[in-house]
């Protein structure tokens, strides 16, 4: 193995994971750091050790995929420097600052794949800081992670592909699912047909759990506008319209979310170059086909650095692993190489037709009501936003965050960012991608106190 | 009345623990957010509205579900697991 290698994967999910195992595969052992306890990430999440439901019971149809990337990684646990239950909260030159169990510690690279993987895409609706209130993946983990549903009586909302998986795996789990909501028209979703048959195993999938859903009597509306969660101390039910008409459901829980957005900090606080990707309606990393960022020894796989979903990522992690050791001098299989890469752009094309099937509301800012909290840290409305911009003439993101503290709350706009980017955006009536991207800024999680002293005291 | 419900996994061992005061039994395994939202709606209150919370994403991302325990450690609820003896606070109204 060349000298200069000391390989730092972030991320334990289904593009870390595929990393890991193709650097051991070439005689490296890489540090893999991950936030949870155990690996698979947030799609093949395991349960904690004492619990008992099988794979096919936790990941249905992709309990196979599941399986192979836990069992990847169970394959060469002796081969890797595996750092469970570890955040990374900053990246300077050349370490990376970690915290594991209250304490901090600092691990070196010369290389990193950056595998951050993604989160719910959020637009709010009135009423969505209510108890009972969550996203898709907030109720997937719920299940998966704990054998619970976030109620009794579940409304799903909002539009991507886990609208209608986390809906249906709800229903076969016992839980009781009052309707699914989706914003996105049934005339979308026809559109999208074309495309969306060059992936066959994974739009069949989708038709399954939308038929399955019919077939058992749950009602699916498509085309429909969120107005409002309602409840005093909790969600008691939710407001929605379509085709002008208002309809009310009684509930005790909501998830929502409008497909994923990337968890891009790591690669803000590393340098890395973003370029806005108008498909995904964000700023990414940039990085070449093989997944090398703009930063020499940086390497970008997975949902982390723009959504393509856990097959991508398994890929997109064996592809980065093997620039990575192409870069430092390794002899690495070119044929596998092209066929990754290959593959990674076959299924982008799909990516674009899922875009199509379930589009973002791009009507949302003008509809958001003056009143509705943005910022669900500070609770910040989108009046207060608007309010900002009439009179300071704010047109850029990180400026409307300085001034209304919007994005720089405990979650560092992780959750509020897009919504408040669209009310600038429809404020200043120009675009996301005109109003910039909000900085990622250390510590990007927030650290226990003592932590935060301690990091502080080595740091003066 | 509480928010979550479970469906799964209910053989496992109990583990005590109290919340605002009150002894309570969570499973070994269950998150302080599982253990908490299976028997009451909330795990503390907004610091700017005071209204009650009860957590978003569950993946320690939002960072909406940060408890306080009794001696005033703060503890992320959704990536915390329940011990024996932990003593949580909600900032909700002390159910008699």
């Amino acid at each position: 193995m060349s000298a200069a290698l000391q390989a730092v994967i972030v991320g334990a999910g289904p593009a870390g994971v595929r990393a890991a195992q193709t650097l051991c595969r070439h005689g490296v052992r890489p540090v893999v750091i991950d936030e949870a306890p155990r690996w698979g990430g947030q799609i093949y999440r395991q349960p904690p050790q004492n619990f008992v439901r099988s794979k096919q019971a936790l990941y249905g149809f992709e309990a196979g995929r599941a399986d192979a990337v836990h069992s990847a990684m169970a394959g060469i646990a002796q081969q890797v420097d595996h750092r469970p239950d570890t955040l990374v909260w900053n990246a300077e030159g050349g370490q990376l600052d970690l915290i594991h169990r209250g304490a901090i510690a600092r691990v070196p690279y010369r290389q990193l794949i950056v595998a951050t993987g993604a989160t719910d895409r959020v637009l709010p609706f009135p009423g969505w800081t209510l108890p009972g209130v969550y996203t898709l993946g907030a109720a997937q983990v719920a299940l998966k992670f704990q054998g619970c549903a976030i109620g009794e009586r579940v409304v799903f909302a909002g539009t991507g592909p886990l609208l209608y998986l986390v809906a249906y795996q709800y229903a076969k789990a016992g839980a009781k699912v009052a309707a699914v909501l989706d914003t996105a028209s049934f005339a979308d979703k026809l559109a999208a047909v074309p495309t969306l048959l060059r992936n066959r195993s994974v739009f069949g999938k989708g038709l399954y759990y939308l038929a399955w859903l019919r077939l058992h009597g749950i009602p699916v509306h498509h085309g429909v506008q969120l107005e409002a969660a309602s409840g005093s101390s909790r969600v008691t039910a939710m407001h929605w319209r379509r085709n002008g008409s208002l309809h009310e459901l009684a509930c005790d829980a909501v998830a929502f979310g409008y497909g994923l957005r990337s968890e891009t900090q790591l690669a803000d606080l590393l340098g890395c170059r973003f370029r806005y990707d108008a498909v995904q309606r964000a700023a990414l990393p940039e990085r070449d086909a093989a997944g090398r960022a703009s930063v020499a020894g940086v390497y970008l796989a997975g949902d982390g650095a723009g959504i393509m979903g856990a097959d991508a990522a398994e890929w997109a992690g064996e592809r980065a692993a093997l620039a990575l050791l192409a870069d430092a001098g390794h002899a690495v299989d070119e044929a596998r190489a092209s066929e990754l890469e290959e593959k990674l752009a076959r299924l982008a094309q799909f990516r674009s037709g899922l875009e199509r099937a379930f589009p973002f509301p791009q009507d949302w800012a003008a509809q958001a009501p003056d009143g509705l909290v943005i910022c669900r840290c500070e609770e910040i409305t989108a009046g207060e936003l608007r309010r900002c911009v009439r009179e300071s003439g704010v047109q850029e993101l990180n400026r409307l965050k300085a001034l209304t503290r919007v994005g720089m709350g405990r979650c560092q706009g992780r959750t509020c960012g897009v919504a408040a980017a669209e009310i600038l955006a429809a404020a200043t009536r120009s675009t996301p991608d005109q109003v910039g991207r909000l900085r990622g800024q250390a510590p990007i999680k927030p650290l226990p106190f003592a932590a935060a002293l301690a990091a502080g005291e080595e740091a003066s | 009345m509480p928010l979550l419900k479970r469906l799964a996994e209910t053989g496992r061992v109990p583990v005590r623990f109290t919340l605002d005061g009150q002894a309570r039994t969570a499973l070994a395994g269950d998150t302080l957010l599982t253990a908490v939202l299976t028997q009451s709606a909330q795990l503390r209150r907004s610091e700017s509205s005071g209204e009650p919370r009860a957590g978003f994403c569950l993946m320690g991302a939002c960072q909406d579900c940060w408890m306080t325990t009794e001696s005033g450690e703060r503890l992320r609820a959704c990536s915390t697991f329940i011990e024996e003896g932990m003593r949580l606070l909600s900032g909700a109204a002390v159910q008699p």
